[in-house]
């Protein structure tokens, strides 16, 4: 059965008929690492957003349902929906810069959410603290703790970042493009970093990426968004080995291959755009809510 | 680095300072009115005169009298007040607790109201309540202290007198303390009768002064507090768990108070320099009511003090906010 | 759905008409007051003392708004007193306007020792209770309506100064500035065809709130009886008398306080109004 169930959500822009998501159906079996890809805009991020919970005010939810183990969330109170996704998701950010509140040290915001929401006492969240720190490779946790984040490099605080959505043992986490504002030597550690902290864990992980090199490393299965609309759900190997879509394929030819980094990239065809629109458009005509 | 813009402060501090005893001492110097004259009896002679103006200094010249004066403030000697003819020094010292304390209580209420209103425009944001608050802001805003402290008298002294609305203290329970801050030591030696009452003298006032300030806290920090609440810390503490309001206090609100402190610091100058005419209006014993009354009664010595304390009491506010705000940043504490 | 941004925007015009209308009628007034006003503003009867306005029991015809303790007609103080508030926020203002935006630019345009100096006064005219210091200089310069005005002055132009500079330093880094300047232009010339130009909504902005503080501080010396003769009518004089009757005849206190709030409002008001109307970026 899959942890994550999502079913015809579609988020409008609030106050208009325009939506952002189209009918989106979605599943992440437990364990399992699903990709989601697309162009910018896409709604990668609106569909992690939505999972969580803190999608911005300007978006409203209109139909679909979002269920978590079996629990649909939008039919919830908001504070036992919150609580809920605190036990059981976490976001990986993507800018390690800006996701750590500058003026609190490290620890609170490692411990705060055991404590305040899974209701453990101070002692075992601190030392929680300081063994997933040790498990995604930061030598000195006692003095990193105790930091504010400012001291830290950015790598470092994605890698805390990283440890403190793993801290609570969440069934999934959301990573929305977890290295694009690292370095990009950083990049491949930290991608590693997160596989296998994920595979140590067995979490779920949703992973919201650009890159489909990234997906064939680590992901099992994926789904290809455009326009809001879900355009190809596959497993992975089978997608890499013949995508059914046309945008797909043409995604996929542009997309860079670590077999042959150098062969050439064609962009998606003038053609290809014009179809997928096409079936964005149909999607709406269909579309019947009030 | 930060010792040395430390020290740069203290060095400009001081020039400040010793602008104000200038530009004092000159205006001063300029009143046409004879103190000396109007102190002698009618039939004095001129040689009363110029006795009493040789123990004044003032038969001396302008820059004779100042290097006399300076050298006496450095040694703690603000000379002698010519209406009462006690020290100058004391006077003042006498009066300062009554004036901190108004001024101090007028910083809290500030505080906690503007931060109320902040916070309540924050949570609820982009609604007709934010509106309101917006709207009344800007009406506090721009009325002065003045005005508001009449507005009170009118509501809370004359249409439902439940307070005070002149005095310190009621003169029946005037207190024999150790020190002048009354409201202070009250609380120490637990009478908490006369506690009750310096708070109902002082409520008022206090609230005049506090109303414009409470109005530029609560426009500054509902505007930085918003700010925050877009910015990706404040959504990763959300998919925590957290709600709305732990949010704003837990997260937002220790990064939205640094610009909002700055501020705090002048606007504090120009609160307690509101206490001048505010003390005035509510006959409240403190330095302002006295300042006001030496200069009506062209008393050289004790406005000269009075000035140069109010000035020094502007630029320490202004160093302990520097220092607060060092303290508070992080960034700056280790840099 | 209404939300808060609207309910101020939405409100703002009509704030700025009801300031202007305020404003107008007051300018009315005051011109005219020899005209409306039903008494003379300084005529004493005894046997007209606190009389109290229109609508109570006891209320005489001609005399709306009651009498003080003195029998002087309250409505007939206002107009008079309004005068003597528009005059001072008038005069006072632009001179303060003035002063404070010459030194201002001189500061921001020259900089150097010019703008040291100017500087640091600023700072140590920040040092001083303002309220202290006006009652300091009214004590210095003799009671009087150009005591006041002058007192206002002195104290004040510190906040043009201050604003003026930082623009015209702004101002003064841009190109067009530069430009103007290796065409061969004067210095001078510079600064008044090229940089006032541009800080002049600031200045207007600033010299309409400074209209506002200037009713306020002749105000606050009337009412330490250190503004004009205290014969004369004046806003500030009328609330000290009615802070003193307050229990007796509220009255005496009441419609020059509504007058004197409503004055500032509006100046305030006007200022937020130009404000925004001069800011691209708020349209
Ligand atoms: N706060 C917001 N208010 C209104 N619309 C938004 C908001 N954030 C995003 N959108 C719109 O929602 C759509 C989906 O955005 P989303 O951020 O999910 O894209 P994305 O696939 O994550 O793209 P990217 O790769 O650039 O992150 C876009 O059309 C975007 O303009
Ligand atoms: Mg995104």
């Amino acid at each position: 059965m899959s942890f994550l169930k999502i079913r015809n959500l579609s988020v409008v822009l609030r106050g208009t008929r325009h939506r952002l998501l189209r009918d989106v159906s979605l599943d992440v079996a437990a364990t399992e690492v699903m990709g989601l890809v697309g162009e910018s805009g896409a709604g990668k991020s609106m569909i992690g957003k939505a999972v969580l919970g803190i999608l911005p005010r300007s978006a409203q939810v209109v139909s679909g349902t979002i269920e978590m183990d079996g629990v649909d969330l939008l039919s919830m109170d908001p504070r036992r929906r919150r609580a809920l996704i605190g036990r059981q998701a976490a976001l990986i950010p993507q800018d390690p810069l800006t996701a750590l509140n500058p003026s609190r040290r490290i620890r609170p915001q490692i411990t705060d959410r055991l404590v305040d929401i899974l209701g453990w006492d101070r002692a075992r969240a601190n030392t929680r603290a300081e063994e997933i720190l040790h498990e995604v490779h930061i030598a000195a946790p006692e003095r990193v703790l105790g930091s504010y984040p400012h001291e830290l490099s950015g790598g470092m605080r994605q890698r805390i970042l990283i440890a403190s959505a793993f801290a609570a043992e969440p069934r999934l986490i959301v990573a929305d493009e977890p290295t694009t504002a690292l370095d990009v030597t950083v990049q491949k550690q930290i991608l590693k970093l997160i596989h296998e902290m994920q595979a140590q864990h067995g979490t779920a992980l949703l992973f919201v990426t650009h890159d489909l090199g990234v997906v064939a490393k680590i992901c099992q299965r994926l789904t290809v968004l455009y326009g809001g609309l879900v355009v190809e759900e596959a497993d992975v190997r089978a997608f890499f080995r013949a995508p059914v879509h046309a945008y797909s394929r043409a995604l996929l030819a542009a997309t860079p291959r670590h077999s042959d980094p150098d062969a050439d990239l064609t962009p998606v065809p003038e053609a290809v755009i014009a179809a997928v629109q096409d079936q964005v458009l149909a999607a709406d005509r269909s579309w019947t809510h009030a | 680095m930060f010792l040395r813009r430390f020290l740069t402060r203290i060095a400009t501090t001081l020039v400040t300072l010793f602008g104000v005893a200038v530009i004092v001492f000159v205006v001063i110097r300029v009143v046409p009115g004879d103190p000396i004259a109007m102190m002698l009896p009618p039939g004095a002679t001129d040689a009363d005169i110029a006795r009493l103006q040789a123990l004044y200094g003032l038969d001396k010249s302008i820059p004779q009298q100042f290097v006399i004066w300076l050298g006496g403030v450095l040694h703690g000697d603000f000379g002698t007040s010519i209406t009462t003819r006690q020290p100058v020094l004391g006077l003042v010292l006498s009066r300062l607790p009554a004036t901190l304390e108004l001024s101090i209580m007028a910083l809290v209420i500030a505080v906690v109201l503007g931060g109320l209103m902040a916070l309540t425009g924050t949570r609820l944001r982009d609604t007709r309540t934010e509106g309101a608050i917006d709207v009344a802001n800007g009406m506090a805003l721009s009325v002065p202290d003045f005005l508001w402290g009449l507005v009170l008298i009118l509501m809370f002294g004359v249409l439902w007198p439940v307070f005070s609305i002149s005095g310190r203290v009621s003169p029946a329970l005037v207190p024999q303390f150790h020190t002048d801050f009354f409201l202070f030591e009250s609380v120490l030696r637990l009478r908490f009768d006369l506690w009750l009452d310096l708070v109902g003298h002082m409520l008022m006032p206090a609230v005049a002064l506090a109303i414009p300030l409470a109005a530029i806290i609560g426009q500054l920090l509902k505007q930085s507090l918003k700010e925050t609440m877009h910015l990706d810390y404040v959504t990763l503490a959300r998919t925590k768990g957290y709600g709305e309001n732990h949010v704003i206090t837990h997260e937002a609100l220790r990064n939205a108070i640094l610009p909002t402190l700055t501020l705090i610091g002048v606007q504090f100058t120009f609160l307690i320099g509101g206490t001048v005419i505010i003390e005035r209006l509510f006959s409240y014993e403190g330095l302002g009511n006295m300042a006001i009354d030496a200069v009506i009664n062209r008393d050289l010595p004790l406005i000269q003090g009075i000035v140069l304390l109010f000035a020094l009491l502007f630029t320490l506010v202004n160093l302990c906010v520097d220092l607060l705000y060092a303290v508070l940043n992080p960034r700056l504490r280790h840099a | 759905m209404l939300d808060g941004r609207s309910l101020v925007k939405r409100t703002a015009g009509l704030r700025l008409w009801l300031s202007v209308a305020w404003l107008s009628l007051l300018v009315i007034g005051a011109v005219f007051a020899p005209l409306v006003a039903p008494q003379d503003p300084l005529m004493q009867d005894l046997f007209t003392a606190r009389l109290p306005p229109f609508w109570m029991h006891g209320a005489e015809p001609g005399y709306w708004l009651g009498t003080d303790s003195l029998g002087r007609d309250v409505l007939s103080r206002i107009l008079y007193g309004g005068r003597v508030a528009l005059i001072v926020a008038l005069l006072a203002g632009s001179a303060t306007a003035i002063i404070g935006a010459t030194l201002g630019l001189i500061a921001g345009f020259y900089r150097g020792w010019v703008d040291m100096v100017i500087s640091r006064l600023v700072d140590i005219w920040m040092a001083f209770p303002p309220v202290l210091f006006s009652i300091l200089l009214i004590a210095v310069l003799g009671t009087g309506l150009g005591s006041v005005i002058l007192a206002i002055i002195v104290i004040d132009w510190t906040r043009f100064a201050r604003v003026v500079r930082a623009e015209a330093m702004a101002q003064g880094a841009m190109d067009y500035v530069a430009s103007a300047q290796v065409a061969g232009r004067g210095r001078f010339s510079t600064v008044l065809t090229e940089i006032l130009p541009n800080v002049l909504p600031t200045i207007t902005v600033l010299l309409t709130l400074e209209m506002g503080i200037a009713v306020i501080v002749e105000a606050i010396l009337s009412f330490v009886n250190l503004s004009i003769s205290t014969d004369d009518p004046t806003w500030g004089g009328m609330i000290a008398e009615g802070r003193v009757s307050i229990h007796q005849a509220w009255w005496v206190l009441v419609f020059p306080l509504i007058a004197l709030f409503l004055t500032v409002l509006s100046f305030s008001q006007l200022g937020e109004g130009l404000k925004d109307r001069f800011d691209p970026v708020l349209q």
